[in-house]
């Protein structure tokens, strides 16, 4: 696995690893204390009863889940919940993951390969040992294109410079991103002229992923729809994802103290 | 619904010590803080003892108040409390957060000239020193029927049909899709009406009965119904609640600061967001509170927010005071512990600063016009009545629809047209044979004890159904 603050966790889970299907998540929750994270499954699997997470830690609740050991349990693991993916044949199709999120496109990507899809996969991270799970995406691509911010592997610069020349030479049926907010949005500005149907996975701020809170709500083609029952994919052509980015930012400030109020219980 | 004592009637109602204002506005303890033997004792005596009580019939679960509270007269504790669970298996949550105003109490023949007896708070002394005492429910258990039962969501409507099913000898597990049980009681009611102590307490008793509890396990999503069933139960009772917040379709409802009621208390009271950053969810504190609706879980969303430090919190409502769907209790609380109510007025869109947070609220004043379909005078707009609030946080307290989770993954399963599960209001049978549903996923949003009642009458039919047929007649126990 990719180093640093990257990291994936095998979760034993059987009844979770049974039912999960690509574009699924499961919510998590460290301790008695802790928040329930969603976060998007990378894999299942349902002979070792186990699902897969990968995520980067960013605050407190990461940095729990960062600080289990192999043998230690979560004390709370949900799921599958969200709507999985759409998996058919359609013809070509471009997959297109950034930083942890080709964690949750490799699921896809391996689905719509099964389908018949021809595919082409990017993937990019800021730096080449920040790139996941790029032998496995190859296995499931007909061709891959590798992008780093800093050039130390691949191309030397964003996915969508790449996506842009798959678009300009290829007849796409399908493009599907994963990554961060802001990556997705440019994807999607960019396939629409092109009128390629995009389908993106978002992860807002929820608590309890079972259509009750409706804290994750976005606007899609003007109208509000739950991440947590009708998504977590949505057509990135009609998510506004504007809205979507300050609605992430909400807890901005609380994050912070809470990182750092952990960090200073950390240091004493 | 001043719990003040009226020493102006001959027989004064006792009422209810409570925390003071001021003080209360700055914790989340509970605030009625109970009777003394000798209150309870006093207001036990005022019962009449009618021959045909009508306070029972006001009692969804049938509770035989009469006798608990000649009990409770004579200081039979014990005895009374035992009374009381013959009917009722969450006295110490029923005495706290009943509408009993409409309901026992509200039939009550003392009522008529003066003050009602104390129902809820005799309901509840009783239950409260049962739990200080460490008194056991011992009644006769039926023998072991040999029959399993799945109950879908830990809530009222669960807890109940779990506690009658176990007392006639039946096997129950019940699936909860929250990491902790308690459904409503855990998420929505807060620590200052209703402890989550005492929730615990309840739902531990019902272990120690024998109910297997089952968190984190969304049923339609981890297990399906027909799955169910193939693992060898018998029955099946859906109790799954409330779903999906209402929202207003207005402009600017997304920007930040602007939660439904469920997301504001649920962070609160399941994931004690109030003790941030000792607890790791947080919760928005703002200045200038508005709270849209006004049931009791809009008092709830803004007495939380009086609690979490708002300089001012303001229920926003479309109609007058009368037509407040909430308790008058509660309404009366609310104000006491500084909540505004601005009435008659109603939101027309939600105004945000450069960074997307809500910074205020564009309103216009209503007046009342011809009944509705609810039978209230409908709220029609003031034209040119416009004007602006300044606010930093909204919670839109104006109700739920369904839970779409379960139903829509449950083939066969009939929903009317707002997507609640179609069952016999006499017996919660719904149109799959064997799966029984009730509380707010039949009826969409009522009360605690309205689930309750839903419950108790699912149990009873669903062994009835269990009992029928000749399935394993020496063991049914009947």
């Amino acid at each position: 696995m990719a180093s640093g603050n990257v990291i994936l966790n095998e979760i034993e889970a059987p009844l979770i690893a049974k039912k999960a299907k690509p574009g699924q998540f499961v919510i998590l929750k460290a301790g008695e204390r802790g928040e329930r994270i969603p976060l998007t499954m990378a894999e299942a699997d349902p002979e070792r009863g186990t699902i897969t997470v990968i995520y980067k830690v960013v605050g407190k609740s990461t940095e729990l889940f960062k600080n289990l050991r192999e043998g230690d349990s979560y004390q709370d693991a949900v799921g599958p919940l969200g709507q999985p993916t759409h998996l058919e044949r359609v013809g070509n199709v471009t997959c297109v993951g950034g930083g942890t999120g080709v964690a949750v496109l490799y699921p896809i990507t391996r689905g719509l390969k099964g389908a018949g899809n021809r595919v082409i996969s990017i993937i990019g991270a800021r730096t080449a040992d920040r790139i996941i799970l790029e032998e496995e995406m190859k296995s499931v691509s007909d061709e891959l294109f590798v992008c780093t911010d800093d050039g130390s592997r691949g191309h030397h610069g964003f996915v969508t410079e790449i996506l842009k020349k798959v678009l300009e030479e290829e007849t796409l049926n399908l493009a599907v991103a994963v990554g961060p907010v802001l990556m997705m949005k440019l994807v999607s500005e960019m396939t629409r002229p092109y009128d390629v149907k995009t389908i993106v996975s978002l992860n807002p701020i929820m608590i309890d992923g079972t259509g009750m809170c409706g804290g994750c709500r976005v606007l899609v083609d003007g109208e509000n729809k739950f991440a947590c029952v009708d998504g977590p994919e949505f057509d990135g052509h009609k998510v506004d994802f504007d809205q979507l980015i300050q609605r992430l930012g909400a807890y901005e400030s609380e994050e912070r103290e809470s990182s750092m109020a952990h960090r200073c219980r950390l240091d004493r | 619904m001043a719990e003040k004592e009226d020493v102006t009637e001959k027989w004064a109602r006792i009422g209810m010590p409570e925390q003071e204002p001021d003080k209360r506005r700055e914790n989340f303890e509970e605030v009625p803080l109970g009777y003394t033997p000798e209150m309870a004792v006093k207001e036990a005596s005022r019962c009449l003892q009618c021959k045909s009580p009508s306070c029972v019939e006001g009692c969804p679960v049938e509770i035989d108040i009469p006798a608990f509270v000649q009990l409770i007269k004579e200081e039979k504790f014990d005895e009374a409390i035992k009374k009381i669970w013959e009917k009722n298996r969450l006295p110490a949550v029923c005495g706290r957060v009943c509408p009993q105003e409409t309901q026992c109490e509200g039939r009550c023949v003392l009522g008529k000239k003066g003050r009602p007896i104390a129902i809820g708070n005799l309901e509840r002394f009783a239950a409260d020193l049962a739990r200080r005492e460490g008194i056991e429910d011992v009644s006769p258990k039926a023998e072991p029927s040999g029959k399993r039962v799945a109950i879908v969501g830990s809530g009222p409507a669960g807890l109940t049909v779990a506690a009658d099913l176990l007392a006639r000898g039946h096997q129950v597990t019940i699936f909860e899709a929250l990491h902790k049980p308690g459904g409503v009681l855990v998420y929505g009611i807060p620590e200052f009406r209703l402890p989550k102590k005492i929730v615990a307490d309840e739902i531990e008793s019902l272990e120690k009965q024998g109910a297997e509890i089952m968190c984190n396990t969304v049923v339609g999503r981890t297990i399906t119904i027909d799955e169910l069933f193939d693992q060898g139960y018998d029955a099946i009772f859906v109790g799954v609640g409330a779903g999906l917040p209402r929202f207003m379709n207005i402009p600017g409802e997304n920007l930040v600061g602007i939660l439904s009621a469920n997301e504001y208390l649920t962070r609160a009271n399941l994931m004690k967001a109030y003790r941030f950053p000792e607890y790791d969810t947080p919760i928005p504190r703002g200045r200038n509170v508005v709270v849209i609706g006004a049931g009791n879980v809009a008092m709830d969303s803004a007495r939380t927010a009086v609690r979490l430090g708002a300089e001012t919190v303001r229920i926003v409502y479309r109609r007058s005071r009368e037509e407040m769907p909430a308790r008058a209790a509660e309404i009366h609380h609310a104000e006491e512990e500084g909540v505004e109510l601005l009435l008659l007025t109603s939101p027309i869109r939600f105004l945000g600063d450069e960074e997307g947070r809500v910074a205020g609220m564009e309103c216009i004043k209503m007046e009342l016009g011809e009944p509705d379909a609810s039978g209230r005078r409908r709220p029609i707009p003031i034209e040119g009545s416009e004007f602006e609030i300044v606010c930093d946080l909204v919670i839109i307290a104006i109700g739920t629809g369904a839970n779409p989770l379960l139903t829509r993954s449950t083939e066969g399963l009939e929903l009317n047209r707002w997507g609640y599960i179609e069952a016999d209001p006499e017996t919660g049978e719904t149109s799959i044979e064997g799966v029984w549903a009730g509380g707010d996923i039949v009826t969409g949003s009522a009360t605690v004890i309205e689930a309750m009642g839903a419950g108790r009458r699912a149990a009873r039919s669903i062994h009835e159904h269990l009992t029928r047929e000749g399935r394993s007649p020496e063991s049914c126990g009947v």
